[in-house]
């Protein structure tokens, strides 16, 4: 038990967890009910459930599925794509153009969404390239795709802002009849497990964190880093795909412009906050996951206190200020210092008093 | 093997740029040879050849919003040679190219200059030297920091009328309470600040209540969430004025996934501003509210002063404020969607 306790306050998930607790915790204090499910029945007939805490989880999917392929790309090559929101607007874009041009039925969507995942796992693939054989910088890379990506988009779109509706998109983006969680929950978790059994049976996993800790052992051992990147890359490709394509069938239309504007920082801070170090290595899919619902749970909860529209990006910063610095290696060496004399002092006036 | 994957995702890619650069002129084939082309001086040597009026347009690019798409398209369906124009396009979000472009039109002789300008300053050189070259300018959309007497008249939109007509509306409606759910543009945007503006005066003379105002940076995803937030917090709210019609649908998409009725008629009012197609279809169908739209259709107005001016007439007014419109569920028609709806 002791034992395991250690173990779990050495591991990269104790920050994300403790920033986590403290929000749920503050936003306990401040209205008891927050996170109080209620049962309710949507305008298709449905019984849904609704509340904050389904809010969050339902917000941050798409947040977190990009997370997921995120920290395999900073893990491995040691930097960031920060094409990841410009990269879902051409994969949406692609799907809602799929969808426009047939008849929506199952089949055609899962063509849709197959071709989506094409179309990204070749955008990321020529990032992949760009950094894994010509060894350019992750950031600089993929900033080429980062300013054509939404004009790409643009392009597919013929400059408008196309809408498709079908209950069965209603069904990706909401609720499926019958079933109270929204879908995109549901994605999300299915997308984590698949990942989580892939990096578990396949060696993959290790060969990732091995390229990103020193890339010449690695060569030496017989993995080839190129390939480990570009396959880091793919799995980005497929995140970005599905979080696009969620995005879309939310709302059900398509801006090019504005489909998960300013997410690739959200989710390069949920790889940070979720205790992957942005300098590749060791990584924690778990952590990034928990990042991304700390994002949004903050962000709910700036909605809920109501602060004016002009000043919630700073209070943002602000708290995601405070968890990047306790989590940063200097402050850690401190607190254990810190604990440690604390904990000396103790144990030395219990000997004195005893003494006396 | 890894060059060979590599020769073809460089092929692949390049012939996506390819497909690009030659799609979008498409729509808008005069933007093929915007640039006003440095080699082209026997053109103005005749004027008179065929009677065309020679016009040189300068506008940002139709990429920019729906609203500039169809800014675009209107001003290619008046000036073209059908109706007696020889028209040069220029487009761009940077002012200097659009200085520059400006510039050249006028060294290539054009009768006329109609301009939206990227940004409101730095211009008056460039239209003194269009009056010593009695280029006539005409300023459309967006109003510039310049003497009055550098152009021929200017028809510009008025952002905050647009809001003012919104609010007006929303009072007209006498609903025995106002909770309003207030979800902005990009804040500091020309559009935000005018549909703000009349609904912010409204909040302080107590007529109506602010149950939220949070900026949704005109995503549809960030308006849902912010709804959302609204309807877990369990307060009351029967009106939900969002300044964009993505904004709208993702707040509509919130009211129905928590079963709230909305539309004409129902527990929540939606208003919505830029009246695209499938925006007023919603109305058509009275699950929407109201549509307001900031009328990108300039280029019939400047087209009659235009030949006023060529008459020999002069114009009655310098500024011409671009007359506003909206439409409510009520009285909303199928020819009104297709006449004035915006994309498809």
């Amino acid at each position: 038990m002791g034992n395991g306790l250690k173990k779990f306050a050495g591991s990269q998930l104790v920050i994300p967890l403790f920033a986590l607790f403290l929000l749920i915790v503050f936003n306990l204090i401040r209205d008891v009910e927050f996170f109080s499910l209620t049962i309710a029945t949507n305008n298709q007939g449905n019984t849904v459930l609704s509340g904050n805490l389904i809010s969050i989880l339902n917000g941050a999917s798409a947040v977190a599925i990009l997370s997921i392929g995120m920290t395999l790309v900073t893990s491995s090559c040691k930097g960031q794509d920060i094409s990841v929101a410009a990269g879902a607007a051409i994969a949406g874009s692609v799907f809602v153009s799929v969808l426009r041009a047939n008849e929506i039925t199952i089949p055609v969507i899962i063509l849709a969404f197959l071709l989506c995942c094409a179309v990204s796992i070749l955008f990321s693939t020529f990032n992949g390239v760009l950094v894994a054989v010509f060894k350019i910088q992750p950031m600089i890379a993929t900033l080429i795709l980062f300013s054509a990506g939404r004009s790409i988009a643009y392009w597919i779109n013929g400059g408008a802002t196309p809408t498709i509706s079908s209950p069965l998109l209603v069904s990706i983006g909401g609720f499926i009849p019958g079933i109270p969680i929204p879908t995109p929950i549901i994605i999300m978790v299915i997308f984590l497990i698949l990942i989580s059994l892939v990096l578990r049976f396949t060696n993959l996993g290790l060969y990732t964190q091995v390229v990103g800790i020193n890339e010449g052992t690695a060569h030496l051992n017989g993995i080839n880093p190129v390939w480990i990147k570009l396959t880091a890359f793919m799995i980005l490709g497929v995140c970005v795909a599905t979080a696009g394509c969620i995005t879309v069938c939310r709302i059900g239309l398509i801006n090019h412009e504005t489909l998960l504007l300013d997410v690739e920082m959200d989710v390069i801070l949920a790889v940070a906050i979720g205790g992957t170090a942005l300098s590749g290595g060791k990584f924690s899919l778990f952590g990034s996951v928990i990042g991304a619902y700390i994002i949004q749970a903050l962000t709910v909860t700036l909605y809920a206190m109501k602060v004016p529209s002009s000043a919630v990006k700073a209070y943002k910063a602000l708290v995601i200020i405070i968890i990047v610095l306790i989590s940063s290696p200097v402050v850690k060496e401190h607190a254990i210092n810190l604990r440690n004399k604390l904990f000396k002092k103790q144990v030395k006036t219990e000997i004195s008093m005893k003494a006396s | 093997m890894k060059k060979i994957l590599a020769l073809l995702l460089v092929f692949v890619l390049a012939s996506g740029l390819a497909a690009c650069g030659s799609a979008p002129a498409a729509p808008a084939p005069s933007s093929s040879a915007p640039a006003p082309s440095k080699d082209a001086p026997s053109a103005p040597a005749t004027p008179a050849d065929s009677g065309l009026i020679k016009v040189g347009i300068v506008n940002n690019p139709p990429s920019e919003s729906g609203y500039r798409a169809a800014n675009v398209a209107d001003f290619e369906k008046v000036f073209n040679e059908a109706n007696g124009y020889k028209a040069s396009t220029f487009y761009s979000l940077k002012n200097d190219e659009q200085l520059n472009a400006a510039a050249q039109f006028i060294t290539d002789g054009v009768d006329y200059l109609l301009i939206s300008a990227a940004a409101t300053d730095g211009w008056t050189n460039v239209l003194e030297n269009a009056k010593q070259a009695g280029v006539k300018v005409f300023l459309f959309d967006r109003m510039m920091n310049v003497d009055e007497s550098l152009f021929e008249a200017a028809v510009v939109s008025d952002m905050a009328e647009e809001g003012r007509m919104a609010v007006q509306w929303l009072i007209d409606q006498k609903l025995p309470e106002y909770n309003v759910v207030h979800i902005q543009g990009a804040m500091g945007s020309d559009a935000q600040i005018g549909r703000t503006g009349a609904l912010d005066a409204e909040f302080e003379k107590g007529t109506m209540k602010r149950v939220i105002q949070q900026t949704a940076t005109w995503d549809e995803a960030t308006a849902k969430q912010i709804v959302e937030s609204v309807i877990n917090s369990g307060e009351k709210f029967n009106v939900i004025y969002a300044e964009n019609d993505g904004m709208a649908k993702g707040a509509v998409a919130a009211l129905d996934e928590a079963g709230i009725t909305h539309g004409v008629d129902k527990e929540v009012v939606i208003m919505g501003f830029d009246c695209n197609k499938w925006a007023l279809r919603e109305l058509l169908a009275g699950n929407w509210n109201y549509d307001g739209q900031c009328s990108p259709f300039q280029a019939s107005v400047i087209d009659s002063m235009i030949k006023d001016v060529e008459a020999g007439k002069t114009l009655p007014e310098k500024i011409v404020i671009n007359e506003e419109k909206f439409f409510d569920a009520r009285t909303i028609t199928q020819a009104d969607i297709d006449t004035y709806g915006l994309g498809d």
